[in-house]
């Protein structure tokens, strides 16, 4: 049995806060888990009589459902929660529906908020395991493991591995979560975009930081490529999504930089033409869709570290 | 590290490993010549004694059954009293079990826990024909109604006493013996 502790999660509100033996710790346990997706009965009794309910205070389409799958592939029950049909519009504020949802007595609360923070606001106040499913632009840290586990799954240890991040770090949570990530790993990093979109003190990641596409995508075994996120700033950091497609994005000529082997990366919902042109995304280099089978599996053993270190509270183990 | 008592050495356990086989050859199935089981070693001590068990049958009988492995960590019923963990190994069964008959393995058969993980385990993996239990030592303490097919040997062990079935470097079965729970 791997030591205990390196298991030991009462919450998850970043990559930030976790060490590479955690962060290992996580993604083996993953990998357990992505063999029980493998099988004909897809289910495990390991949550059963934990509530995890999800709170989702942004749109959200394949994070809540795989969160939600994941809860029920371990026997949890699952309740969610959307802000548009919620009181959250009718303005009570974000600790008060909070506690409301306490009352039903969850175990887990996983949360996507807009602000930066929120998960960390809730998981000091109220009594249950939080789990930050994307706040703002400061992390989304089970897209990060899934990334990560991704990642090691296909190219084995990470250390001195060359991953490129190309797009608006500045906004980004999934670069953030993956930032903290890859160093605790022991890859090279290498970002790009446009001038508008690269925040000040990237250097502190330990990155290196491009201003053209070219040279961070040259050698990488990964190419991870952002989205453009058109329905928030997006399309007033750059001049055109045409244009960005011709610098940024990642085409079948600019791939062949890449090292042979390279994985093409895209944490969704893709804008096809704009950052990555679609025989990219669906060529043989490509493993978003894997991205998005893995993530399950990451959830699942997100969910279990966090209900079994609250469990071992409860009892004073 | 509290010290070790012997319990068994290796040529006692070599015989306890004969009786043992003695006794599945002597089950129903067996007699009637019917579909062999599926030697399903519960992770992790039950694994040298399923792969040593087919070894021997195979033997009396010509062929040997086919070996697996299953990892229950993620069934035991004791997760809120230890916290997270990670198994070491994982489930490696020859194939789908539907239809199979299921010969589980363990070396210690104790309160009866972890044969009922390993029951609620199975049924994940298909729907055998039947499942059976054979352990090599059966020290006693049941909590749960749990009866083995087949059993090596019996002893009482003190219940704050320990009983490790050890193997040597080749992953044979080696000794048995008596440790004091930390």
């Amino acid at each position: 049995m791997t030591a205990p502790s390196a298991l030991q999660l009462r919450h998850l509100l970043g990559l930030e806060d976790l060490n590479a033996d955690q962060i290992t710790a996580l993604l083996d346990l993953a990998a357990q888990m992505k063999a029980v997706n493998q099988r004909r009965i897809k289910k495990l009794p390991t949550l059963r009589g934990v509530t995890v309910l999800t709170f989702f205070v942004e749109n959200s389409t394949r994070t809540k459902m795989s969160f939600e799958l994941a809860a029920k592939r371990l026997s949890a029950d699952t309740m969610g929660f959307a802000a548009s049909t919620s009181s959250l519009s009718k303005g009570e504020t974000l600790l008060d529906t909070a506690r409301n949802l306490e009352a039903m007595a969850p175990d887990i609360v996983v949360i996507r908020h807009s602000s930066a923070g929120a998960p960390h606001f809730l998981a000091e106040r109220l009594n249950c395991g939080v789990v930050n499913a994307g706040d703002g632009a400061h992390e989304h840290p089970t897209q990060g493991l899934l990334d990560l586990y991704t990642m090691r799954e296909k190219l084995g240890d990470l250390t001195g591995k060359k991953v490129a991040i190309i797009g608006d770090i500045a906004h980004s949570r999934v670069a953030r979560s993956n930032l903290h990530g890859l160093a605790k790993l022991g890859a090279h990093v290498h970002v790009a975009g446009p001038a508008t979109m690269l925040p000040p003190g990237l250097e502190q990641f330990g990155c290196s930081v491009h201003a053209r596409a070219e040279p961070a995508i040259e050698g990488a075994d990964v190419v991870m490529m952002l989205r453009i996120q058109r329905e928030r700033q997006g399309n007033d950091l750059i001049p055109h999504a045409h244009e960005y497609h011709r610098f940024f994005g990642l085409d079948a000529a600019r791939l062949k930089l890449a090292q042979p082997h390279a994985l093409v990366m895209h944490p969704g919902p893709m804008n096809r033409g704009v950052e990555i042109a679609p025989e990219v995304a669906d060529g043989e280099q490509s493993v978003i869709l894997q991205q998005v089978e893995n993530g399950v599996a990451v959830r699942m053993a997100v969910l279990y570290a966090v209900a079994a270190t609250r469990g071992l509270d409860a009892v004073g183990g | 590290m509290s010290e070790a008592t012997l319990l068994l050495d290796r040529a006692h356990l070599d015989q306890v490993m004969r009786n043992l086989t003695d006794e599945i050859l002597a089950l129903p199935w067996a007699q009637s010549g019917g579909d062999f089981p599926w030697f399903i070693g519960i992770r992790r001590g039950g694994v040298a004694v399923a792969h040593e068990l087919a070894r021997l049958v195979g033997v009396t009988l010509g062929t040997a059954p086919q070996v697996g492995a299953l990892d229950i960590s993620m069934y035991r019923d004791d997760m809120w009293l230890k916290g997270p963990r990670i198994a070491e190994g994982q489930t490696e069964l020859p194939g789908d079990l539907t239809g199979r008959r299921v010969m589980l393995v363990d070396d210690v058969l104790y309160t009866g826990r972890t044969v009922r993980a390993a029951l609620n385990a199975v049924v994940d993996f298909g729907r055998p024909q039947s499942v059976g239990l054979a352990v090599l030592l059966d020290r006693g303490g049941r909590e749960l109604p749990i009866a083995p097919d087949a059993t090596g040997y019996r002893l009482d062990v003190p219940p704050d006493c320990k009983v490790q079935v050890r193997c040597d470097s080749a992953g044979r079965l080696h000794s048995v013996v008596q440790v004091h729970n930390e």
